[in-house]
């Protein structure tokens, strides 16, 4: 197995894929939104409820490659007891570590579990897979219920 | 040995003494093959969505800019002259290619899309009205569907589908009972891109014109695995893309039966394309010039002649019996790994396997194939409607070319016992 390949695929994201987190509907959702990523045909659901200002229960469901799946359950993991606007900079902070120079070090302590998708970066292909979840939190968050698209 | 003898199995051409094709030399002819990726050599087995090119197309380009280059049927220079000449030729050679009767039916396009969509835009704007209905089938590439509604949605027409089984093979007997009076066309693609099925498009033919029923094929598939003889087929338009069967892309071809064309307004307005322009009436030119408006990819045409010349120079009973060859010992490594399953097993079927891993994304197959140097295509392949009858999001797809060769299947199926490993 190659270097990259392990990194890519670290044994957090396959334990994430196969037994996902708040995979699971939300009956009293306030807040919903669809992802679709056209490449790889990854379709996500994903609902929330928000209580005064922060997001007290979330779950996905759809079906997706390992690295969206396990993007989607991690994200689901950090999101609830944050206000939409925490969220966001996650979002930010995801953003960074999925995009950045390969060459840039990563701060595993401040970036806590977001940092398992670092391998991400040596796979262009797969960014979108990987923020397919968080473009979708931010839409529904952000009451932009329409289908979000990675393209 | 053994593997030796098994390689030798019929072949149909009697005029051919060596039945078996010689592989390493084929290869020889494509520089690309010898391409290493992620540090290991280059397993292409993405053909279906564009083939690799042979040294004498590639060549045959670069000569055209550096010794031939100018603009068509227009100059009186000697560059002009050369050009058109070699573009002409290109044609004559398509016509042989697939048997036409006359050059008059070979009209250049960017590629299959664009000559679905001349077909919907013209003989659909002229013959298609409200209630008409148009049949495709399940198995269509979108570039095969969304043609068809745009017309459908202009019109108020509507867009019959033709079912498949489990296997992957149209259901005739429910073509049969959908061909009415208000049929206007039946669009069928002759090779499917993601199952690999093989159509029977005489038998499909010869059902529509027994109710005066015209039908384009899209050969997009089929051109490069076997030969292909419109007159025989019996099929009324037929389209295909350079880029799939050795040649450039952004060329590609329409066939079209003359009396059908003829009566077609033309599809883009421009130069080439008419006799005499005046802002009081502009009379068009003859077939197939009135199809082909302003400067043409001329490059493309010309070297999609030299990958004709290719292909001919291979033989087509060769390649078909190699590529059976390929499909079967596939089929066999596949299906003897229990956590595949194979998608699309039509009995008559090109050399191209689908296949989905038990609880594994084919994106997730296609970056871990790919970084061991071996290149196929995951997704829906175009075909949307065809996955969602499986009723999987998405599949890996292997499609084997004549330069494919055993050794490549055997690299396959041990990425992806390495799949099935990390993900266990
Ligand atoms: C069956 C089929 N039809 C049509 C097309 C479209 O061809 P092009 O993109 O070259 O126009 C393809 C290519 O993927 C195909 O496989």
């Amino acid at each position: 197995m190659k270097p990259e390949l392990r990194e890519l695929y670290q044994q957090v994201i396959l334990d994430h894929n196969k037994n996902p987190k708040n995979f699971k509907e939300i009956p009293e959702a306030t807040h919903q939104s669809d992802g679709y990523n056209p490449l790889c045909g990854d379709k996500l659901h994903l609902a929330l409820k928000v209580d005064d200002g922060v997001v007290t229960d979330v779950g996905f469901q759809g079906s997706g490659c390992a690295i969206s799946k396990a993007s989607a359950s991690v994200m689901t993991t950090m999101i609830k007891g944050k206000t939409p606007a925490e969220v966001d900079e996650l979002f930010k902070q995801f953003q960074s570590v999925i995009t950045s120079s390969v060459k840039d070090a990563i701060d595993y302590d401040e970036l806590g579990k977001l940092a398992v998708f670092a391998g991400v970066r040596e796979f262009p292909a797969r960014v979108k897979c990987a923020a397919l979840a968080w473009h979708t939190v931010s839409a529904a968050l952000h009451e932009n219920s329409e289908t979000t698209s990675t393209e | 040995m053994e593997d030796l003898l098994q390689e030798r199995i019929v072949v149909g051409d009697p005029h051919c003494p060596l039945d078996v094709l010689d592989v390493d030399r084929i290869r020889d002819d494509f520089p690309i093959l010898h391409k290493r990726v992620h540090g290991n050599r280059l397993v292409y087995l993405d053909n279906a969505a564009s083939s690799q090119k042979p040294a004498s197309v590639i060549k045959g380009l670069s000569t055209y800019y550096e010794m031939q280059n100018a603009n068509i049927h227009r100059g009186v220079h000697y560059l002009s002259g050369l050009a058109t000449g070699l573009y002409e030729e290109a044609r004559n050679k398509v016509r042989k290619f697939i048997n036409a009767r006359s050059e008059k039916e070979i009209i250049f396009t960017a590629g299959t899309t664009e000559a679905v969509n001349l077909v919907a835009s013209t003989y659909g704007r002229k013959h298609v009205q409200e209630g008409d209905e148009i049949i495709v089938s399940a198995m269509e590439h979108h570039s095969n569907i969304v043609p068809w509604q745009l017309l459908c949605e202009q019109t108020g027409a509507t867009l019959k589908v033709i079912p498949i089984n489990e296997r992957g093979e149209l259901q005739l007997d429910e073509f049969e009972k959908m061909l009415s009076s208000r049929t206007k066309l039946v669009a069928i693609v002759h090779i499917s891109n993601s199952l690999g099925t093989i159509n029977p498009v005489e038998k499909i033919v010869e059902m529509a014109h027994a109710k005066d029923i015209p039908v384009l094929v899209d050969g997009a598939q089929s051109v490069v695995h076997g030969s292909i003889d419109v007159q025989a087929l019996g099929c009324d338009f037929f389209a295909f893309s350079g880029h799939k069967m050795l040649g450039p892309t952004g060329i590609g071809v329409l066939y079209g039966r003359e009396s059908l064309l003829d009566a077609m307004p033309p599809y883009q307005g421009g130069g080439d394309m008419i006799r005499y322009v005046s802002f009081d009436k502009t009379t068009y030119n003859d077939l197939p010039y009135k199809f082909e408006a302003g400067t043409p990819n001329i490059a493309g045409t010309i070297g999609l002649g030299y990958a004709i010349d290719y292909l001919e120079s291979v033989g087509f009973a060769k390649i078909e019996s190699h590529e059976m060859m390929l499909l079967n010992y596939a089929h066999e490594a596949l299906t003897s790994i229990p956590q595949v399953r194979l998608i699309g097993t039509a009995r008559q079927k090109a050399s191209v396997v689908s296949f989905v891993i038990d609880e594994v994304h084919a994106h997730d197959v296609g970056t871990i194939l790919d970084q061991n140097g071996i290149a196929i295509r995951t997704g829906h392949h175009c075909t949307q409607p065809v996955m969602d009858w499986f009723e999987v999001p998405a599949t890996s797809r292997a499609s084997f070319l004549f330069y494919n060769t055993k050794e490549e299947i055997d690299r396959l199926v041990e990425g992806i016992y390495g799949v099935i490993n990390l993900f266990k």
